[in-house]
């Protein structure tokens, strides 16, 4: 993985002194509310119900395990013991105090670690494939790119004071893992007819309070031009994006309102006095990049392990966790791991400071010491050997990171909701705990196989609630807090946004409709059609009628 | 002495004496506009707030005036004498099109000062404007940031082209100063250095 040079390392311990500073000057009152707000956000320190809240960036999502040790360090010394990893591939303390900040930030630069750009409205973290550089459908790399994406929107300062948050995401693979059409830019690298680097640009994508998927406003982008062309796009966007109203000011309402065809040829109106600046990428600098990212010391492996094949068919909870949790690997012998954060007991993409040494602990033994958080919430061991799944599983059992849930209904993606967030309409955790007890039956889980289940707060769709194959969304009703279920919503390349299936529901309502939904779905599907099939298929009649006929029923009979 | 003479400002990386003055529009009745329930803070882009008229009876002052863009371009014949004499600069709000001001003038360096007017700092479109005069319009003079200047964002203000400050009064110019040298080496070109890093140096 990337690893820093001088230069990435005194900008982050300049960062540190500056943002000292500046906590220093607005405790001492010589800096306003309004004047330390977007400061404070853009070190991603946001004011919480409880506490403020610190987002600290995982640049496209990689972490080493000194890395990781720092992350538990942090939350041991400065919180209560546990972080929150977020759909952005971040994480976030809830608990920390504003005095401790420059502290946590200074020991966070001590392992190339900051919280730079995780918030406010300027270029966000660029977020990837967590399966970059291991997944066997991939075509390019997308992490060299990432990096020297992420290098130039540092402190970019033209573009440290946009009409709202900017996000890219960068994907190289046949599946899009990445969500590239749910960003406000996403990156889709190909090779091109004569063997090139090149990238599809979506632009405009984006969910919230007005999810709309992004158009492609350029069918083909050599490599060495992404700098000046995501340059062209920003600018279109700081000048024109609308300002007067916070949730209307993403680039997608502006390319809504200018239409695609005229907002492309505004950027390439731009871009024709940008192309081949100085910050065209040489070859030079892609190459010095990518050398981080070459292939670890992979052993020569056969394609099969005979300990593997007897674990697996001797040990039925080893190969439920293996047909869940472990995935594909470009090389033989190996295969990539997901150490799931989604256990009952504990909120979703939650990870205690225990848990979060046992994995740097995990890496090192396992997997090159390497490890990636995916934006379902996950944890990710990328390089494991097949003779050692079945260790591997064992111990992550004990740190209970081994539930064989991922991909199904309880490996819930949730934002932390009204219990922390100060802008929830209501809260999501327990909503998700209360599906997750509902559904542990783990024979059951699997027979409904497939399910992506998302929670979100509020509008802000920070838990991706239009994509999940089912969509919860925490609404405000006269003071309480209700929830609107939405389904047919989908992410990777054939992505769509969920339709509401009708009136919300009280919070100790949704577990039942949960389960009335995949009812349905149980009794309707065709053989092997998973439930977002089923729904594409019969439309979101069936499951209403569902849902509301026995809610009405129940009313009728006065219970 | 005249109080133009004791207004100091932070020009080329040192506080000097300034002697031009800002002229001001003369404030509009506006009712405060909501969107979304929320005081609308930022004009649009291409926004007017004053009518030709208005604009068209305002007196410039003598002197060496920054004249508001909108003023300058319906007055532009009759101050020509005083551009010629060096005594005229332009003023832009960042909801201005900088193009306006492009389009209204022979050539762009015949005013030795352009000052952007940031009604509210947290407002990024004078960055574009400033990199827009900068690096497509060619604009050599002094370029200054006015209005809501502060420290935190003097760093990037450089780094877009700007070589001149007015911090808001109420603040200290001397601490201001200091924000000009936050960062040693930042990663990307831009105006002040259109090299980045890796074309800077050596790196690895
Ligand atoms: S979706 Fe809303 S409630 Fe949830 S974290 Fe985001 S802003 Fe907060």
């Amino acid at each position: 993985m990337y690893r820093y040079d001088s230069y990435d390392q005194r900008l982050v311990d300049e960062r540190v002194a500056q943002f000292r500073d500046q906590t220093q000057r607005y405790l001492a009152g010589e800096l306003s509310e309004d004047e330390f707000r977007p400061l404070r956000l853009q070190n991603g320190l946001y004011i919480q119900r409880h506490a403020p809240m610190l987002r600290v960036a995982i640049p496209y999502g990689h972490l080493s395990a000194p890395q990781m040790r720092m992350l538990a360090h942090v939350a041991r010394k400065y919180d209560r013991g546990y972080g929150h990893f977020s759909t952005r591939q971040n994480i976030q303390y809830n608990w920390p105090t504003l005095e401790s900040i420059p502290d946590i930030l200074a020991d966070l630069a001590t392992v190339e670690m900051h919280a730079i750009q995780t918030s406010g409205n300027c270029i966000r973290n660029i977020t990837t494939d967590q399966f970059a550089g291991v997944a066997p459908d991939e075509v390019i790399d997308p992490r060299p790119l990432a990096e020297i994406i992420r290098q130039w929107s540092t402190f970019h300062p033209e573009f440290a004071l946009l009409p709202r948050k900017f996000k890219i995401a960068v994907s190289g693979s046949l599946q899009d893992r990445a969500v590239v059409q749910m960003h406000d830019i996403g990156l889709e690298f190909f090779r091109d007819d004569a063997g090139r680097i090149a990238a599809r640009v979506w632009a405009g994508g984006g969910l919230g309070r007005t999810p709309i998927l992004g158009t492609m406003i350029r069918e083909h982008l050599e490599w060495q031009h992404l700098l000046t062309y995501c340059e062209a796009i920003l600018r279109v966007y700081n000048r024109h994006g609308r300002r007067d109203n916070a949730y209307k000011a993403r680039i997608k309402i502006l390319l809504k309102a200018l239409g695609a065809e005229e907002f492309s040829r505004q950027v390439e109106a731009e871009w024709v006095h940008l192309k081949d600046n100085p910050n065209t990428i040489t070859q030079a600098e892609f190459d010095r990049v990518a050398a981080f990212f070459e292939p670890p010391a992979y052993r020569t492996l056969p394609a099969h392990d005979a300990g593997f094949d007897t674990a697996l068919a001797s040990d039925p909870g080893f190969a439920a966790w293996v047909r869940r949790c472990v995935h594909g690997h470009r090389q033989p012998g190996y295969r990539a791991v997901t150490l799931s954060l989604k256990s009952n007991d504990i909120a979703p993409g939650d990870a205690t400071d225990a848990q979060m040494d046992a994995v740097a602990e995990l890496s090192e033994r396992y997997s090159f010491g390497e490890i990636r958080v995916s934006h379902e919430q996950n944890l990710i061991l990328a390089d494991v050997e097949l003779g050692q799944l079945h260790a591997l599983w064992q111990a992550a059992r004990e740190h209970g990171l081994a539930t064989p849930n991922i991909g199904l209904l309880t490996d819930i993606i949730c934002c932390p909701g009204g219990d922390f967030c100060s802008l929830a309409n209501a809260k999501s955790i327990p909503i998700a705990q209360a599906i997750q007890q509902t559904f542990d039956d783990l024979d059951y889980l699997h027979d409904i196989g497939e399910l992506e289940l998302n929670i979100s707060g509020c509008m802000n769709a920070c838990g991706h609630h239009h994509v999940g194959h089912i969509g919860i969304l925490g609404v405000d009703k006269d003071g309480s807090e209700w929830y609107q279920i939405t389904i047919g919503g989908k992410q990777g390349s054939d992505a769509s946004l969920g339709t509401v299936i009708g009136p919300s529901f009280a919070a100790d309502e949704v577990p039942g409709v949960i389960t009335r939904l995949i009812e349905v779905y149980v009794r309707d599907r065709h053989a092997d059609e998973r439930f977002i099939d089923t729904v594409r298929r019969l439309g979101v009649a069936p499951f209403k009628e569902h849902v509301y006929g026995k809610r009405a029923d129940k009313e009728a009979a006065g219970v | 002495m005249s109080e133009a003479s004791t207004h100091r400002i932070i020009a080329d990386g040192a506080i000097v004496a300034d002697g031009w003055t800002l002229m001001a529009l003369p404030q509009v009745e506006e009712a405060v506009r909501k969107q979304a329930g929320k005081v609308v803070l930022f004009r649009l882009t291409g926004e007017q707030t004053h009518t030709p008229e208005q604009l068209a009876a305002l007196q410039v002052p003598a002197g060496r005036v920054l004249v508001p863009l909108a003023v300058w371009r319906l007055q532009k014949d009759a101050l020509a004498a005083r551009v010629a004499a060096g005594e005229i600069g332009i003023c832009v709000d960042t909801h201005e099109m900088v193009e306006d001001l492009v389009e209204s003038c022979a050539d762009i360096n015949a005013f030795p000062v352009i000052a952007v007017r940031f009604e509210r700092f947290a407002d990024g479109r004078g960055y574009s404007i400033a990199t827009l005069l900068r690096t497509r319009y060619g604009f050599r003079g002094q370029l200054r940031a006015v209005g809501d200047v502060l420290r935190d964002q003097l760093f990037l203000m450089k780094r877009c082209g700007f070589n001149a400050f007015d911090v808001r009064a109420d603040r200290d110019i001397e601490v201001a100063l200091a924000g000009l040298r936050d960062f040693t080496e930042p990663y990307q070109g831009a105006v002040d250095e259109p090299q980045p890093v890796w074309r800077r140096h050596a790196r690895g």
